[in-house]
């Protein structure tokens, strides 16, 4: 295959992966909605739903994610696990101090060890990647 | 803050992420994913926090700048040479914190929603079940695997007989605990699948050898993913559930590639016990009665000099030497000289995908001139030099040609091909795969042994 229609086929990909993104996006919106408060109990297939879409999701972008810089989507990803912070947070947050207050609080801490690190060592591998000079 | 708001703004935060491994795809959409990245996470913790009581808020500032503080000083003073236990020791606390998660739901149901102490929702206590087990697993897991890349202990596969029974004893074991943790609801079922779990992290990575850590590192990345995503499931967090598909399915493909890169399946990565840590592989093998052509850097120097095109093949051993700026350095010298320089990369060079296209860049290697396998194999014909500084399997022809090597099948970088092969290397040691590269004897080989700083300082000066 030549250059040229390599990089067409290219383009045609990633449009095409666009295009998913924005609807899976756009299914998670109304799976959200439908799935209606944030806290509240919602039925396993909404929550089903948008994990299967996410998983569709995170398989068409990581499969873009050119080879060079696989460390820092290592790095990247493992910054954002630590989402989980949000799980953490209601925990330590209800204004007693018992047990899972006390399992929150250290979950924050862990969990932001990693939210920081874990993006500010994704800025300095990504600084670190330049074209040629000239 | 209404619930529909901050389901609304969770859903930002989601794209945020998305839009942080988009950016990826090339290094110049890349700093602004990881713009998009952190602003995603503040997004989450803001809204989040907003529906908190006042009162804690002091407790949760200490944690965020305690942790926070502790992070920013690791990821500022890490050589990036020690990536990969960094990456790896950042996987155990993701693990540890989604176990302590799922201990506070389990011991304040209500503060989630997900119920009361001794009656909480079964969906909920299958997914917390889950999520612990994952979790639990990633902990211990990614501690063996930092010891292994930190070298606190050998990288050599540790292997018992019955080891493969008793992980799955524990497997099981773990699926009966959470059926009792369902059903029972009891604090021993709790913290006993907790133990369990635990446990079986220490056991899964123990048998893996120090070069199949590419591959480890991956798969603990993709558990982290799924551990996050089994607390959202518990706690009904779309947020968390998002991130922890895009996490898990990136870890996922990642181990795929790196398993591709040796062609080997991932049962038999997980199976372990394959190959020796190349540092304490010794010399024992060495050829004892073939000879080989060995040269110094003087040698080299000329032989790069009058040659028009170079290709440099890094592997582990480049970045056990630190040898990516000298190397540079190096290919500086030849690029003056009108020496067109180029560099190929294996999938599995390193110990962590794509840790040698971090290193090179360190040193300031543009990235167009680093190439990935398939798109640079071809030239190796066309080349006059092949520069082969700390890899061996990855150019075994054996791979190949030899039906009965342990590498056979892996797609190699054919090096062979180039007019002249240059090998710097500490010994005439066998690789990881403990196999003998045939490439060491050929006519058009030199070996330059010697450390890989030490020898590309050495070729500089004699190219000056």
């Amino acid at each position: 295959m030549d250059p040229a229609t390599l990089t067409e086929k290219a383009v045609d990909l990633a449009n095409q992966a666009k295009a998913l993104a924005n609807q899976a996006a756009d299914l998670a919106a109304q799976a959200a909605q439908l799935g209606g408060p944030a806290t509240q109990h919602q039925p396993f297939i909404a929550l089903f739903t948008v994990f299967v879409l996410a998983c569709f999701v995170g398989y068409h972008v990581v499969w873009r994610v050119t080879p060079a810089l696989h460390s820092p989507l290592m790095a990247v990803t493992n910054a954002i696990s630590s989402v989980i912070i949000v799980g953490a947070l209601i925990a330590a947050g209800t204004g007693k101090f018992q047990f899972s207050e006390i399992m929150g609080f250290v979950a924050i801490t862990l969990a932001s060890v990693n939210i920081f690190g874990g993006f500010l060592v994704t800025h300095r591998m990504l600084s670190m990647f330049k074209k040629k000079s000239k | 803050m209404g619930h529909n708001l901050a389901a609304f703004l969770y859903l930002i935060a989601s794209i945020c992420f998305i839009m942080a491994l988009k950016g990826l795809s090339s290094p110049e959409s890349s700093r602004a994913g990881n713009t998009f990245g952190m602003a995603g996470m503040l997004i989450a913790v803001l809204t989040t926090a907003a529906s908190l009581e006042l009162g804690s808020f002091p407790m949760i500032i200490a944690g965020v700048v305690v942790g926070g503080g502790i992070g920013t000083f690791i990821a500022r003073k890490i050589q990036m040479t020690a990536l990969p236990q960094l990456v790896a020791a950042f996987h155990s606390l993701v693990g540890l914190a989604a176990v302590l998660v799922a201990a506070a739901a389990f011991y304040a149901p209500e503060d989630y929603g997900i119920g009361t102490v001794g009656d909480i929702h079964a969906g909920s206590l299958i997914e917390m079940g889950l999520g612990i087990a994952v979790g639990g697993i990633t902990f211990t897991g990614s501690i063996i695997a930092f010891a292994k890349l930190q070298a606190l202990m050998s990288g050599a596969p540790l292997v018992f007989p019955g080891q493969h029974y008793l992980n799955g004893a524990l497997g099981i074991l773990i699926v009966l605990l959470i059926i009792w943790l369902i059903f029972g609801q009891t604090v021993v079922a709790f913290w006993l699948l907790v133990a369990v779990s635990l446990a079986l992290g220490f056991l899964l990575i123990l048998p893996i050898g120090g070069a199949d850590m590419p591959v480890v590192v991956s798969m603990l990345n993709s558990y982290s993913g799924w551990a996050a995503c089994g607390i959202g499931f518990t706690l009904s967090n779309s947020l968390l559930i998002v991130t922890g598909a895009l996490v898990g399915s990136s870890g996922a493909i990642l181990s795929y590639i790196m398993c591709k890169g040796m062609n080997r399946s991932i049962i038999n990565v997980i199976a372990g016990g394959f190959g020796t840590d190349t540092s304490t592989a010794g010399a024992a093998k060495a050829a004892v009665d073939r000879p080989v052509k060995s040269g110094s850097a003087e040698d080299a120097a000329f032989l790069m000099k009058n040659a028009s095109s170079v290709i440099i093949v890094p592997g582990y051993g480049m970045a056990v030497a630190q040898a990516q700026h000298a190397l540079r350095e190096m290919a500086d010298i030849l690029k003056k000289d009108g020496v067109k320089i180029s560099y190929a990369i294996h999938p599995v060079a390193g110990r962590m995908p794509g840790h040698m296209n971090v290193l090179l860049a360190e040193a300031n290697v543009p990235y167009d001139e680093v190439f990935e396998l398939e798109d640079i194999n071809r030239e190796f014909s066309s080349s006059d030099v092949a520069f082969v500084i700390g890899a061996n399997d990855v150019t075994n022809p054996a791979a190949k040609t030899d039906p009965k090597s342990p590498i056979y099948g892996m797609p190699i970088l054919d090096v062979e091909n180039a007019k002249t092969v240059l090998f710097v290397k500490r010994s005439m040691a066998s690789g990881y795969a403990g196999v003998d590269n045939e490439l060491f004897f050929r006519d058009n080989t030199m070996m330059l042994f010697g450390d890989a700083k030490k020898m590309c300082e050495n070729i500089v000066k004699a190219l000056g």
